[in-house]
């Protein structure tokens, strides 16, 4: 009997099968074939890649086809960051750096929430702010090094200052629009049990404006550092940014691309540093039942 | 109904337009205290609109909505604070150190006992309005308004839900607004169903007199649904 038969006689059973193979097939395998797999933990397939990048940078220097005035090999790196670290230097300038970080940081960071705060939740405070803020935000922050320099000279402070600048606004920005974005019905049901104002902005419209602090906070310790690369190759004494620009004028490649793996490392440390707030502070969105 | 006693609320004469478009149209209305009383409305005929102005979540309406100070809201959606723990979900705006421990209590009531540390995102939707309800029971209201509360479940969860309110109301007996488009559900629940005509007024005031446990297959409640579904000018062959 054809198919077409089975499908019009009235009365018999549909078929199963239309056309091709008339046996059952096992579902997980329908639809392309599970691809093929390296019995390799993920983490080692991930470091893959950049351990194959090094050691074709190593190869490239140790055949001579790449020179150590173009690009040290990662060798070179290592020694120059050893022979750094023994007398010292290496940490005087990473914590110069890592100082002007911080303060550039918390200052920063400390106005920019202060500031949206005061624009998220008062009507006239938007009205006084906002604006300004967005104008100034699109100024970009190293056009400001002259401005700054005049200003606060050649020393610390303009150095800081610029962090500050630059960490201000996208503290702001994803904070206020964090604020002004919680959602109206659950401020309605606060409102609706006994939630006085005050309790309305400790218990739904700051916790919900966390998350977008955080987005904030994520850019700005990503730009602290962007900064800080500008700011220490201008009238520095210390820093890693100067350790480099020192390293400009001896064309030592070895010392410039040991501070770019710093700066690398220093921009992951941040990032992760970040990401452990934020699990601690959004535990609720990750829907653990309890810790 | 006495008229001695004072009523949980009274409106008289309530108006709310948004723009040209006035929703509500002059409405009266009384609940005595205890008095479960479901409002019927098709979706957009101000059923909700009306529910804010009693819970005063509404400032801009003319006439006059009277009710007691004590009142607690059940929305559609549960709106528990994702940030807060259900138990903190629950005791919030509560004054007092005990708040907690009555929380805690009244999540048990609910049948919620164990969940007090989770957080709301991992409740399934009808733990969630669970949640809701004793986050409303917690207050000891004397009003409770139920918008919709069981709009967003599935119909085993809502049987399930119905039965406990019934349970709940019985037990606290306050007195309840409770807005519905589910005719089913107005007669499952209510002492007295009123029907929000699509002109803003109230239409037909009808008793529920069902004797015993309510059924939904008696000819008194088949004859109670044509008539309600009839007044919301639907008819039960559409």
């Amino acid at each position: 009997m054809s198919t077409i038969d089975a499908l019009t006689a009235a009365g018999s059973p549909a078929p199963a099968f239309r056309e091709g193979r008339r046996e059952l097939v096992e579902a997980r395998t329908v639809g392309g074939r599970p691809g093929w797999r390296v019995p390799l933990p993920r983490p080692v397939r991930r470091l893959a890649g950049p351990v194959l990048l090094v050691v074709i940078w190593q190869l490239l220097g140790s055949l001579g086809v790449v020179s150590d005035a173009v690009l040290a090999p990662p060798s070179a790196v290592l020694a120059a960051g050893w022979d750094l670290a023994s007398t010292g230097e290496l940490s005087a300038n990473l914590v110069a750096s890592l100082v002007r970080a911080a303060d550039g940081l918390a200052i920063g960071v400390t106005v920019g929430l202060a500031l949206a705060v005061l624009a998220g939740l008062f009507r006239l405070g938007e009205d006084l702010l906002d604006s300004t803020m967005q104008i100034l935000r699109a100024l970009p922050v190293l056009g400001l090094v002259p401005l700054v320099i005049i200003w606060f000279g050649v020393g610390e402070v303009p150095k800081v200052a610029l962090v500050v600048f630059a960490t201000l606004f996208p503290v702001y920005i994803n904070t206020y629009a964090a604020i002004r974005g919680v959602d109206n019905r659950l401020v309605e049901s606060g409102r609706a049990f006994g939630l006085g104002r005050l309790g309305l902005v400790r218990h739904v419209i700051l916790p919900g404006a966390v998350p977008g602090f955080l987005v904030g906070l994520r850019y700005a310790l990503t730009t602290s550092w962007l900064v800080l690369v500008i700011a220490e190759q201008l009238n520095a004494t210390t820093g890693v940014g100067y350790l480099m620009n020192e390293a400009q004028t001896w064309n030592r490649t070895d010392i410039i691309v040991l501070g770019l793996l710093i700066y690398g490392v220093l921009g992951l440390a941040s990032d992760a540093l970040v990401r452990l707030l934020e699990r601690r502070l959004l535990v609720w969105r990750r829907g653990f039942g309890g810790a | 109904m006495t008229t001695t006693t004072t009523p949980a609320v009274r409106v008289t004469g309530l108006r709310r337009a948004y723009g040209e478009r006035e929703v509500l149209a002059g409405l009266d209305l009384e609940i005595a205290p205890g008095e479960f009383v479901a409002l019927l409305g098709r979706s957009g005929s101000g059923k909700s609109t009306m529910l804010r102005a009693l819970a005063g979540l509404d400032p801009d309406y003319a006439g006059s909505v009277l009710v007691a100070p004590r009142r607690a809201v059940v929305f559609q959606e549960p709106r528990l604070q994702p940030w807060k723990r259900v138990v903190d979900n629950v005791a919030i705006g509560l004054p007092g150190r005990d708040a907690r421990s009555r929380a805690r209590q009244a999540l048990a009531e609910v049948g919620l006992a164990g969940h007090e540390r989770a957080w709301p995102a991992t409740l399934s939707g009808g733990e969630a309005q669970r949640a809701a309800l004793a986050r409303a029971l917690v207050r000891e209201p004397d009003l409770l308004l139920l918008d919709e509360p069981f709009g967003a479940l599935d119909a085993l969860t809502r049987i399930r839900m119905h039965a406990l309110l019934r349970q709940l109301c019985a037990r606290h007996r306050p007195a309840v607004l409770l807005v519905t488009h589910d005719v089913d559900e107005a007669i499952m629940l209510a002492d007295r169903i009123t029907v929000l005509g699509e002109d803003g007024r109230l239409g037909s005031d009808v008793p529920v007199r069902l004797a015993g446990p309510r059924q939904r297959d008696t000819t008194e409640f088949g004859a109670l649904r044509a008539h309600l579904l009839t007044e919301l000018g639907v008819t039960e062959s559409e």
